[in-house]
């Protein structure tokens, strides 16, 4: 069974802004799957739509088989969300906040109660549970929302850029976290502008800009389709001009930093045979940018100029 | 509205946690909810009770303070029941926390229930404190102990929803402050609280006919005294279907996502 589908989803505000314009997107029970795409690419709209914060204008939207349209309550009761902005009452303790979410998904406070202390626990705030919200960290208020999302156990749990303004260490222990869950069942869709993250965490991913899908497949694939990546090299011994590297383009970026282009079926090997026999000594290795995230600027430039078909050829 | 019981169930337990979470909210705010009402009110048995009303005499057969006590619990009761909506719906919007109910499998009809529910019981814990008040300067009895009950109820129940709307279609601070400015304030001071309309001039008096809280001010002043300036059969009708009209209305706005929903 699907955790999601969504058939010929469209939106158009008030103001006449088509924020979706007819999607179609299916995943799979127990996936981690990513859902990208740049400011104002209709990512938000869709997941107001499924968690019903936002209306619809068209289409079907099914939570585990059960329509939107006519089953909103038991849909409603599988989905866990964490929104992008802070949204839970800022005057009430951390503790309290988890336990009232739980009974409005239909938890008693006995229940809610042993799992607030579960789930603040292992997303590190059971320290801070008698603290006002508002006082507490970022990263904190982050956690929060996720360990809320989670009071009802739900099947599937949405995180639209959950970790959104939080330092690297948090970020790192969250998706962890968030492994974990997804390993004990927990279906999650993540929206995020960290690649890496989604990278990272996801098996599959669409890429979503203008309102419509431009690219679903598995994380693996859509980085098969990387045509080219560039490798920062950090050079020993300093250089005053690029090394020549026959069928690659390698530029200085400056005196000890070299970038090389390497095509898809390109080997590695060979540049580093070409930089040995010319005794140029290698220190250290990395990609210039995030490879998702080369292939994500790349579709969408692409898109921009002429259409998705020529993006991911 | 049919449910599982399992269903039903889980409803039960989400009503009774938006009402846990606005009587959290009326206690944690007491210097906001409670203390004010008992200080306005003493100030009002003070100076219209005791330094005016002695010079007044009777009004309906009765000494001027008993007369305006049960009046004054009822305007506290409606400011209370209506603010604590108002206020509380509004800023769970504008504070985007509205959007932990709006996600969670409640039905509509629900929400505008407990919300509703939540203002009565402000209302009735502060139309208690006023009760409580009003004896250091008169004497009330009880003569209608459930016609007093209902009457509040009904009454706060509709300016409770009152609130919800008004909450619902507001778009800033500025708009929920309208309503108790320019009708709540006007309706209340015009509805019999400090006077029998009686005393009025005869086109007067027919117009506080189309006031509605002159019903629920008689009928409660009925439960405490016995005298009334309507019929109590009308007051009552007009409370219940200003209650299920109100009602209805507020769940068709959230039905609809008024205000809430893009």
């Amino acid at each position: 069974m699907r955790a999601l589908v969504l058939r010929q989803l469209t939106k158009t505000y008030r103001n006449g802004i088509k924020a979706l314009k007819g999607i179609d997107l299916e995943v799979d029970r127990g996936d981690f799957f990513a859902l990208l795409g740049p400011n104002g690419a209709g990512k938000t709209t869709a997941i107001g739509i499924v968690t019903s914060l936002v209306t619809k204008t068209g289409g079907v939207v099914e939570v585990f088989g059960h329509d939107i349209d006519r089953e909103l309550e038991v849909a409603k009761s599988c989905i866990g969300v964490v929104p992008q902005e802070i949204n839970f009452n800022q005057f009430e303790t951390a503790f309290t906040i988890v336990v009232n979410q739980a009974g409005f998904y239909g938890i008693t406070r006995r229940v809610a109660k042993q799992r607030a202390e579960v789930y603040l626990k292992q997303l590190q705030l059971w320290d801070r549970r008698h603290s006002i919200a508002r006082s507490l960290s970022g990263g904190m208020k982050r956690r929060l929302m996720i360990a809320r999302a989670l009071m009802h156990q739900p099947e599937l749990l949405i995180l639209d850029e959950p970790t959104a303004g939080v330092d690297i260490e948090v970020r790192r222990s969250m998706w962890e976290f968030l492994r974990m869950i997804n390993g004990e069942g927990t279906t999650i869709i993540l929206t995020t502008h960290y690649l890496e993250e989604a990278e990272n965490l996801c098996r599959n991913v669409a890429i979503i800009d203008g309102g419509r899908i431009i690219e679903r497949d598995s994380m693996a694939n859509v980085l098969r389709k990387l045509q080219t990546e560039t490798f920062v090299l950090n050079l020993r011994d300093a250089r005053t001009a690029a090394p020549r590297l026959d069928g690659f383009r390698a530029s200085l970026a400056d005196a000890h930093t070299l970038e090389v282009e390497v095509s898809r079926g390109q080997s590695l090997n060979q540049v580093f045979a070409q930089l040995s026999a010319q005794g140029v000594e290698i220190d250290s290795m990395r990609n210039k940018v995030n490879r998702l995230e080369e292939l994500f600027v790349r579709l969408v430039d692409s898109r921009g100029r002429g259409g998705a078909g020529a993006a991911v050829a | 509205m049919s449910a599982t019981p399992r269903r039903a169930g889980a409803r039960w337990t989400g009503f009774q946690t938006i009402l846990i979470r606005e009587f959290g909210r009326i206690v944690r705010i007491w210097g906001q909810t409670l203390l004010p009402p008992a200080v306005t009110s003493t100030l009002y048995f003070v100076i219209f009770g005791s330094l005016i009303g002695r010079r007044v005499g009777q009004v309906g057969g009765h000494d001027y303070m008993q007369f305006i006590a049960p009046g004054l619990i009822m305007m506290t009761v409606i400011q209370n029941s209506y603010g604590n909506v108002v206020s509380s719906f509004f800023g769970a919007k504008f504070g985007k926390h509205l959007e932990e109910l709006l996600v969670a499998p409640l039905p509509n009809w629900l929400i505008v229930l407990g919300y509703a529910l939540g203002g009565v019981t402000r209302g009735f814990m502060v139309g208690t404190v006023v009760t409580i008040v009003s004896l250091f300067f008169t004497r009330l009895g009880l003569l209608h102990p459930a016609m007093i009950v209902s009457a509040a109820f009904l009454t706060s129940f509709v300016f409770a929803l009152g609130g919800f709307i008004n909450a619902m279609l507001a778009k800033n601070f500025d708009q929920i402050s309208w309503f108790p400015t320019f009708i709540l304030t006007p309706l209340t001071y015009l509805g019999g609280v400090f006077y029998s309309i009686q005393m009025l001039p005869r086109w007067a008096l027919d117009a506080s006919h189309a006031n509605p809280i002159l019903y629920m001010v008689s009928a409660f002043r009925y439960g405490f005294l016995g005298t009334a300036d309507v019929d109590l059969r009308l007051a009552y009708a007009i409370m219940v279907m200003a209650a299920v009209g109100m009602f209805s209305l507020a769940v068709v706005l959230m039905q609809r996502g008024v205000g809430i929903r893009d």
